[in-house]
């Protein structure tokens, strides 16, 4: 007979489920680690197009654009891989197949919310991402020369930072997915859901280079607290007050994030009825 | 010859028909295009707002580049894409067999089969922009411009073909190649802006790896009276030369291939 070992004393509830799910990404996603570092090559192209295209601009205006030189240029599409790899949650074209092919059945049994799950195991995987993302941002750093000031305040600030762009947008398109409850015709609301934060958000460019009233769109929506902010964190010259009110704002975001994920997912849920499985 | 025409020309209109069923995808097609171009002229339009011109190109001639690229992403999406896709889940699934024991061509055979009817809204779309732009630009083109810009076009598509094909041709010895596609896709985009503003290595990579240069900027070139006859000459016998590359490649891939076990 074996025995079977009374287990040490483990994390309980909440914290546990995220200690166990996150550790199960990490393995998980380690095993596929050659297709986690294809995928993150071929999300490469874009922001070095961007750079291209800019670093051209600029140099062609006598070395800066709006006060952005070649090398803040480099270093902002630098940052931008990985603040774009925070930015990987899970997709609000995953609903469809959980919600029609019953998945959400199984999450609903469990005792804790759903999004738990998703945000323990994306986050998780972050780990995974960040430890492959460093080789890659060496190589830019050595053929685009980018230019840094960063002082330990920064460091710390982005760190931060990163984290909160992942909680704000993994809240931001959990709430866009369950409209799939009411209709699965998404994909135009999503097509536009999506454009409007590749151009507000600084993702395509940053934010100063947009004409003055879309600064002031871009600076009472969410997106640029996911990427911008950010970015400009440590490749940009925020003052030590614009880093601090960029982290409340994060937080406010964590917030009515947190409470549309509820209410929607409240009404959403009445809707759900499992088709298959 | 004459049989081989009629064989993709059946094929075409099989695909046609069968995508027919569907035509609520239309609308999707065209919502998808209509965000599409309109964002690239958002971002047209910023780029030229701290700029006049680009690596030497104009505004309205960068929006002649970005209707072939609209163009020939509509090209690969309804013709290419979906054949090389389709061949590689043959290859994974073994059933390339029933490809291989027809009495046709095999290559042929595999590059026809499938046709993505609404994508070829893009293809309209693209050639909207080219007419839109060279409106704009009020300078005459020539007949001899127009035929360079056909003949370009169709080479530039037999170079991205011929680049899928050799890429998919992979797929006999790696199996899974699904990220492929992702990293085209990731790399295509590139095709937005005129090569030459490349740096060197990128440059000649967009060019020969990865034949953007003769995709989008030579077809483009030719509208806007920068190509060269040496230069058109310099694309018929690059896309010669690389139609006999993928033709060995492909048959050293069927010789790997192993058949329904898989």
């Amino acid at each position: 007979m074996t025995t079977v070992r009374e287990p040490r004393r483990r994390l309980q509830g909440l914290p546990g489920l995220y200690a166990v799910t996150m550790r199960t990404a990490v393995q998980v996603q380690f095993q596929y680690r050659t297709a986690n570092y294809a995928y993150m090559i071929g999300m490469i192209a874009e922001p070095v197009i961007y750079l291209v295209v800019w670093s051209t601009v600029a140099r062609s205006q006598g070395g800066a654009v709006e006060g952005i030189t070649v090398g803040e240029f480099a270093a902002y599409y630098i940052v931008w891989t990985l603040v774009r790899n925070m930015n990987i949650v899970f997709t609000p074209y995953g609903w469809e197949g959980r919600i029609r092919q019953g998945q959400l059945s199984g999450m609903l049994v469990r005792p804790v919310h759903p999004i738990h799950y998703d945000l323990a195991y994306f986050a998780g995987w972050k780990f995974v991402v960040i430890l492959l993302w460093l080789p890659i941002a060496a190589v830019l750093a050595l053929i685009f020369r980018p230019t840094f000031d960063i002082s330990p305040l920064e460091i710390g600030v982005f760190l931060i930072a990163i984290w909160g762009a992942y909680l704000i947008r993994s809240m931001l398109l959990w709430a866009l997915g369950m409209v799939t409850f009411w209709t699965t015709r998404v994909s135009a609301l999503y097509e536009i859901y999506f454009t409007a934060e590749l151009l507000l958000s600084g993702r395509l460019l940053p934010l100063a280079l947009l004409p003055a009233w879309a600064v002031t769109v871009a600076d009472v929506l969410p997106f640029k607290y996911t990427f911008g902010y950010p970015i400009e964190v440590i490749a940009g010259d925020l003052s030590t007050r614009e880093l601090f009110v960029g982290l409340g704002m994060q937080a406010l975001w964590v917030a009515l994030g947190a409470l549309l994920v509820a209410v929607v997912w409240r009404f959403g849920v009445r809707r759900y009825s499992a088709v298959g499985n | 010859m004459a049989g081989r025409v009629s064989l993709a020309g059946t094929f075409l209109r099989v695909g046609a028909l069968n995508e027919l069923q569907y035509r609520v995808n239309f609308f999707l097609s065209l919502v998808q295009s209509v965000v599409a171009v309109g964002t690239a002229l958002v971002v047209l339009a910023l780029v030229f707002s701290h700029t006049d011109s680009l690596g030497g190109w104009s505004s309205d001639e960068l929006l002649v580049i970005m209707g072939v690229y609209v163009l020939m992403g509509g090209l690969i999406r309804s013709v290419i894409q979906p054949n090389m896709q389709q061949l590689m889940d043959d290859v994974q699934e073994g059933t390339l067999d029933y490809v291989l024991t027809k009495p046709a061509d095999a290559q042929l055979l595999v590059s026809v089969r499938r046709f993505g009817l609404w994508q070829t809204v893009d293809i309209v779309v693209g050639l909207l922009l080219v007419a839109v732009a060279l409106v704009r630009l009020d300078e005459p083109v020539s007949l001899w411009s127009v035929l360079a810009f056909v003949l370009a076009l169709v080479l530039g598509g037999l170079d991205i073909y011929c680049f899928w094909l050799i890429l998919t041709t992979s797929a006999f010895s790696v199996i899974r190649v699904d990220f492929l596609v992702e990293l085209f896709d990731g790399m295509y985009q590139a095709g937005r802006w005129p090569v030459t503003i490349y740096p060197g290595w990128l440059r000649i990579g967009f060019t020969f790896l990865v034949p953007l240069a003769f995709a989008v900027t030579v077809p483009a070139s030719a509208l806007t009276g920068r190509l060269s006859g040496w230069l058109l000459l310099g694309a018929v016998a690059f896309t010669v030369g690389l139609l006999t590359l993928t033709r060995w490649v492909w048959r050293q891939g069927l010789r790997r291939y192993s058949g329904a076990s898989a």
